[in-house]
């Protein structure tokens, strides 16, 4: 029920009855790349919106409603408004540089979104290491974030650099030590496999306190690695202006900002896949009756639902707390993130060898 | 007399600092302010305020015009308390004349006064918190306030210029919805007030990021003539309406709230303290309310007799000191506001030093400029 496998096999049987070998690997690049670009840019204009929805909705204002219906069409109108911009180069910035470093970031959150799993047979590349490999790419982004910083000729460009250069590399510890306790569950980096793993319990249930313990760091970790509120300090409106991206305008400044977004939409889809089942239905094992109405639901239901469950939250946060000083951000990590995270790494290698699961 | 340009010392490049300009157009210096900071990594070494980007002149401005005119300026230099200022001005003219003005008048002109001192505090407490990187307190700010500022459009038609206040008494009198207007205001205001601490004051991260921030000692306080809030949360007891009641205070149970560390945190609870405060004043105004009388008998032409006349009173900011020299003419020969903003201005150097940046917006976030009243 609701494989995409079917559908891609149809497809492929269909191109291969009419051209050659080497002509259908190309149109498949074409047809897989195209929709996952379309996907990719819908996906940021629907985050776009939310976070204006959820804002207003928490600082008691409406939001966007007054470009199409519901205020809908309101990024599409703020996106042609950046793409018609002047793009402003500052003097004496590193040309070069300074144009590359809007790209690797995009292309950093663009090339994970084909390794996650959206529904059964929904997945550009099942990679064997396909954790690893998010885990690799994510890291990406702040050598673009590092050169905007440094190609501006910017001392605030420059700070907001190197504040966010401390934090994404310190982050990153906590946020690959949570994802190691699901491995050390399934044993396995791939990410279908790991989400087959949990079609009889989500790991955050079947795995007790401690994987409990590893999806709040991840959350926290991940909030901080994508540069988003209370740990903003990268960008921190009040302090550095705009920080790393204070010299860029148009469509280059939209780059960075849909690479923010789409790199929390990655974070919350990682969690969602590793700890609440990706898009297996909730399941319970005895209770047949409630498995088949929850099978009944599509994969990609699940997926979303758990995913924007999670963006949800992540955005409560940017517009209830304030933000941290650059200081305390790396305190929490350093001296209360990666020690617990650590021990519970132990503790979780002992459930695993005991066999303390479900 | 020659002037003489003498070479600055330039404190770029010692030690390995360095310098940013924070400001004139920065989001967290509210208005046209310059930083100049030395910093060495993030920390903070030295800081030098520049101030003049928004001089107008007003000192000079008030010699040729005449007293009731001069109320008019007095509003835009801290715009956030207007009533006070006009008050400030119209009690030295009065105090000059020797005019006794009605009962009603003085009472109405302190519940004006405390209002937009608690409208004054709402809007610091709505930009602190976007200072600290909290944005959802701008808009519980600016919601609260409309309620202010829609009673003095009702009272005086305009809402953030008033010049309503002027000697003799007020330009007119209020409206007849005054009173339960203010009442309606006070009773909503108390269930909203507790929401501020819910968000913003009971929260870790604030906490942390405030307390032991910017210690103001209280020698410091006296020496660099830090007054308002920001003098009272280091001890310094210097609350005008207790120490020299103007006014209706003299009518009425004023509590002087104190705080002892002197930190970002005590100054930020303080003005809390003093919303809480402002509101119990005003309802004990409401109650003396008399029924006519606005204004005293003035005549067309203000002429003060000679000689020099002082009046302070306390603004949502501090205390405002006008100092006026009369030569028996329509428009005053010398006016000198000490305006508490550019006494609070110059601790921000004390303050800051050896803070990181973020420490430095929260400090001078905490001290609560008013960029024209700084320059007038």
């Amino acid at each position: 029920m609701y494989d995409f496998s079917q559908l891609t096999q149809a497809i492929h049987l269909f191109l291969v009855q009419h051209l050659n070998s080497s002509s259908v690997a190309i149109v498949e690049l074409v047809l897989v790349g195209l929709l996952f670009l379309t996907m990719y840019a819908i996906l940021g204009l629907t985050l776009v919106y939310m976070e204006r929805k959820v804002c207003a909705f928490i600082q008691n204002r409406l939001g966007p409603n007054r470009v199409g219906p519901l205020g809908l069409l309101q990024t599409v109108a703020d996106l042609i408004k950046l793409l018609f911009k002047e793009l402003l180069m500052v003097k004496k910035a590193d040309k070069f540089l300074f144009n590359l470093a809007p790209f690797i970031v995009v292309i950093a959150s663009m090339m994970t979104i084909g390794a996650l799993p959206f529904a059964k047979g929904f997945q550009a590349i099942d990679l064997n290491i396909g954790l690893f490999y998010i885990i690799s790419i994510t890291s990406l982004g702040v050598l673009g974030i590092l050169l905007a910083g440094w190609s501006s000729n910017s001392k605030y460009s420059l700070l907001g650099a190197l504040r966010s250069g401390a934090q994404i590399i310190s982050y990153e510890l906590s946020v690959s030590l949570s994802l190691l306790s699901i491995i050390m569950f399934t044993g396995s980096m791939q990410l279908s496999v790991i989400v087959e793993s949990q079609a009889n319990g989500w790991w955050i249930f079947k795995g007790h306190i401690p994987v409990f313990i590893s999806f709040l760091i991840f959350l926290i970790a991940s909030t901080a690695e994508t540069n988003r509120g209370p740990f903003d300090i990268a960008e921190a409106e009040s302090e550095l202006t705009a920080g790393f991206h204070t010299e860029y305008s148009g469509i280059k400044f939209a780059f960075f900002f849909l690479a923010e977004y789409m790199n929390m939409f990655l974070s919350a889809a990682l969690a969602a896949t590793v700890f609440l089942g990706g898009w297996m239905p909730f399941h319970v094992s005895g209770f047949e009756g409630l498995n088949q109405v929850m099978d009944f639901i599509p994969p990609i239901v699940w997926f979303f639902g758990k995913t924007f469950t999670l963006i949800y939250v992540i955005m409560l946060f940017k517009w209830t707390f304030p933000r941290l000083r650059v200081d305390q951000l790396l305190t929490l990590e350093w001296k209360y993130l990666l020690p617990i995270n650590l021990v519970n790494t132990i503790v979780i290698a002992f459930v695993v060898v005991m066999g303390w699961y479900f | 007399m020659t002037g003489k340009v003498n070479k600055r010392e330039i404190l770029v490049e010692q030690n390995d600092e360095y310098i940013i300009n924070m400001g004139p157009q920065h989001p967290s210096t509210h208005g046209v302010l310059r930083f100049e900071l030395s910093l060495k990594g993030e920390t903070v070494q030295r800081v030098v305020p520049h101030c003049g980007y928004i001089h107008r002149g007003i000192e000079k401005m008030c010699e040729a015009n005449t007293y009731r005119q001069i109320i008019h300026l007095t509003d835009r230099m801290d715009y956030l308390s207007a009533h006070m200022n006009n008050e400030a001005l119209s009690l030295c003219v009065e105090k000059a004349l020797e005019i006794e003005i009605p009962q009603r008048a003085k009472i109405i002109r302190t519940i004006l006064a405390e209002l937009s001192r608690i409208g004054s505090h709402q809007l610091w407490w709505a930009a602190f918190g976007m200072d600290m990187g909290a944005l959802t307190t701008f808009f519980y700010g600016m919601r609260d306030r409309e309620m202010i500022l829609d009673i003095f459009e009702e009272t005086c038609g305009s809402r953030l210029l008033h010049s309503y206040i002027c000697p003799g008494g007020l330009m007119h009198d209020v409206h007849p919805d005054f009173v339960p207007r203010i009442k309606e205001f006070i009773t909503y205001f108390r269930n909203k007030l507790p929401e501020y601490d819910r968000l913003l004051s009971g929260n870790v991260i604030f906490t942390t990021r405030s307390k032991g921030i910017g210690k103001l000692s209280y020698e410091q306080a006296i020496n660099y003539g830090v007054t308002g809030p920001s003098g009272r949360g280091s001890g310094f007891s210097c609350d005008v309406r207790i120490h020299q009641p103007y006014s209706a205070y003299d009518l009425v149970e004023v509590n002087e709230q104190l705080r002892t560390e002197g930190d970002v945190y005590s100054r930020y609870m303080l003005r809390i303290d003093e919303m809480w405060e402002s509101m119990r004043i005003i309802e004990q105004l409401i109650e003396l309310l008399p029924e006519d009388g606005f204004t005293a008998k003035m005549k067309p032409v203000l002429k003060l007799p000679a000689g020099s006349y002082y009046q302070r009173v306390e603004t949502a900011r501090g205390e405002l000191g006008i100092y006026l020299i009369s030569d028996n003419e329509k428009s005053p020969a010398r006016l000198k506001f000490r305006s508490p903003n550019f006494s609070n201005l110059f601790v921000m150097d004390l303050l800051s030093k050896g803070h990181k940046i973020a420490d430095l917006v929260a400090i001078s976030g905490s001290l609560d400029l008013v960029i024209p009243d700084i320059d007038r």
